[in-house]
């Protein structure tokens, strides 16, 4: 692989100072027929270089939303998203998402067209190098077999696949995941998430992964932010650096998917206490 | 075993617990997992076969119709008509009209294209535009370009000029609609997606929107195609020669005034074959060559 193309994501210095992402009480709205919204009050959290934040809860918690707001398609009611400092104003390619419909590739562009596509439109890189550039990531996700194919041949977890390398060809400063595996079947989801990881040992891009699943979380995530629903506030901040995807049936990985279980869904003293907070 | 079910309540029957066993696969049988489908089937699948049977069976209907009733003045037989189709051919009337018809026709049809992705461009960007596209494709899109025909007459004279008015009249509206429709129909994850590419303006349109819309643009370039056609036929029918340069429906008009009904219908099939093979090859072609390709269409 030539030099220039393979190079991974590029850090300033001193970036480990601050949050490269900070939320800071970002309360969204959005218009339903007649009325607005709440969906999320007073959110906030830090995303640090290398993380794997993970946005945890119930559906109607808001969590897709926030992903959202911090990929620029909603402004906040209130509060602010910074990205190293400077508040997110609207969509850019350094907060590239990772959708969990398959149809969020053209289907018009070939596998390497669309992972080169985005890299070549956003003026990052000309023609030639962004097509090499597609190629290298391609192989990373396992797919350089089907360059020349077209979406439509390709299954819900070579799709995903597409789109992961897409986004890493971008090499965004925060890689966003709103549930991208949540429509795969149990043994591709499974493998994703073990490919995902080896990505991250690889890599180590910044990513905020949005889930349902408390044990996706475990997994996936070092550290998770859990969020109650209607509207979504925070509810904790919990560390999962140290489970991996072999720790699944250990007691000690049990006990911690209980202890997020019940932060979840025992809800009616908590409400009062982030009132008060 | 009738007791275990009858035993009585409380008691469910649970199944045995049988020995567990492992198996390697058994050898393919046969030398390959695929067989090849019949001749027969394959034709068959061949759209252009099916086709051209219709197209026989059509012309054969014709013949035996036009043999019974036996009045060539009203209907003239198949053959009669393929023969002053080819005669008119050798001597070039027929190529010559066509290319005026065809001439006029594909000016007035990229005039109404264009205007109609101007039309649609604006739409899909501003709230006014969107109102301005839905209030004039609901004025003008049922008014008949026939109705236009002396209006444009007067403004344009007798040229090119009005037939190309009319035309535009013809293709625009019902295309914009279409291109309006397919545009709104768009996933949101793909417009997604395209702004988180950092694309805006005409950029996401042309890189996004067009291509992602294009089922509903290729129809609405169809439907555009057929209403221009019908429209510069009728209007010839109309108005006829325009500076001594007639098309295909100054020659239908002329003959049927003439009494030469064989060349009536000879006319008529140039209008019918131009049809087909623009239907078949050109926007066939089109769409192997993307929507297929793409599997946004089967």
């Amino acid at each position: 692989m030539d030099g220039t193309s393979t190079k991974p994501f590029s850090r300033a210095a001193g970036s480990t100072q601050a949050p490269l992402l900070s939320v800071k009480g970002v309360t969204l709205e959005y218009a339903a027929p007649g009325r607005i919204v709440r969906a999320t009050q007073n959110v906030c959290f830090d995303v640090w270089e290398a993380d794997r934040f993970i946005l945890l809860g119930a559906s109607g918690c808001g969590k897709s939303t926030l992903l959202k707001a911090v990929g620029g398609f909603l402004a906040p009611a209130e509060g602010q998203i910074l990205l190293d400092g400077r508040p997110v104003t609207g969509p850019g390619p350094d907060r590239v998402v990772v959708f969990q419909e398959f149809d969020q590739l053209p289907p018009w562009k070939t596998i390497r067209e669309n992972v080169a596509f985005p890299v070549r439109v956003s003026g990052r890189l000309g023609r030639k190098e962004a097509l090499e550039r597609a190629d290298y990531y391609l192989e990373k996700v396992g797919l350089s077999r089907f360059a020349g194919a077209y979406p439509n041949a390709l299954s819900g977890g070579m799709k995903q696949r597409v789109a992961i390398a897409r986004a890493l060809a971008m090499e965004p400063r925060v890689l966003l995941m709103d549930e991208p595996f949540a429509a795969l079947d149990a043994l591709t989801r499974r493998k994703m998430q073990e490919e995902l990881l080896a990505l991250w040992e690889e890599v180590r891009f910044t990513l905020l992964f949005v889930t349902h699943s408390i044990e996706e979380a475990l997994v996936v995530g070092n550290r998770i932010a859990l969020l109650s629903p209607h509207p979504g506030r925070m509810r904790a901040e919990i560390n999962s650096h140290e489970w991996d995807l072999q720790s699944g049936g250990s007691p000690e990985f049990q006990s911690a998917a209980t202890r997020i279980h019940r932060l979840l869904f025992d809800e009616a003293p908590i409400a009062t206490e982030i009132d008060h907070a | 075993m009738r007791d275990a079910a009858t035993a009585g309540p409380g008691i469910r029957p649970t199944p045995p617990i049988r020995p567990e066993y492992e198996l390697m696969p058994e050898p393919i049988a046969g030398s390959s997992i695929e067989r090849r489908v019949s001749l027969s089937r394959r034709l068959w699948q061949q759209a252009w076969l099916r086709k051209a049977l219709i197209l026989i069976l059509l012309a054969t209907l014709w013949e035996i119709v036009a043999r019974i009733q036996g009045n060539d003045l009203l209907l003239p037989s198949f053959t009669e008509t393929l023969q002053a189709f080819f005669e008119d051919i050798a001597n070039g009337v027929l190529p010559g009209r066509a290319g005026n018809s065809i001439d006029v026709l594909l000016k007035g049809y990229v005039a109404g294209v264009v205007l109609a992705f101007v039309l649609t461009s604006l739409a899909v960007s501003s709230q006014l535009g969107r109102d301005f596209l839905s209030t004039l494709t609901s004025m003008l899109n049922p008014l008949p370009p026939i109705a236009l025909l002396p209006l444009g007459l007067l403004w344009f004279g007798l040229g090119q000029g009005s037939l190309i008015f009319v035309l535009i009249h013809s293709v625009l509206w019902p295309l914009a609609l279409n291109m309006y429709t397919g545009f709104t129909s768009v996933p949101e994850t793909l417009r997604m997606t395209g702004r988180n590419y950092g694309l805006r303006g005409l950029r996401y349109v042309f890189l996004i929107l067009v291509p992602a819309a294009l089922p509903s643009i290729i129809a609405g370039l169809k439907i555009g195609w057929a209403f221009a056609w019908r429209t510069l036929i009728a209007a010839e029918l109309v108005f006829g020669a325009s500076s001594g340069r007639g098309g295909l429906g100054w020659y239908i008009f002329q003959n049927r005034n003439e009494l030469y009904t064989d060349r009536v219908f000879a006319g008529l099939m140039t209008v019918i074959l131009l049809g087909l093979l623009i239907e078949n090859v050109l926007f066939r072609q089109l769409e192997r060559h993307t929507i297929l390709k793409w599997g946004m269409t089967r």
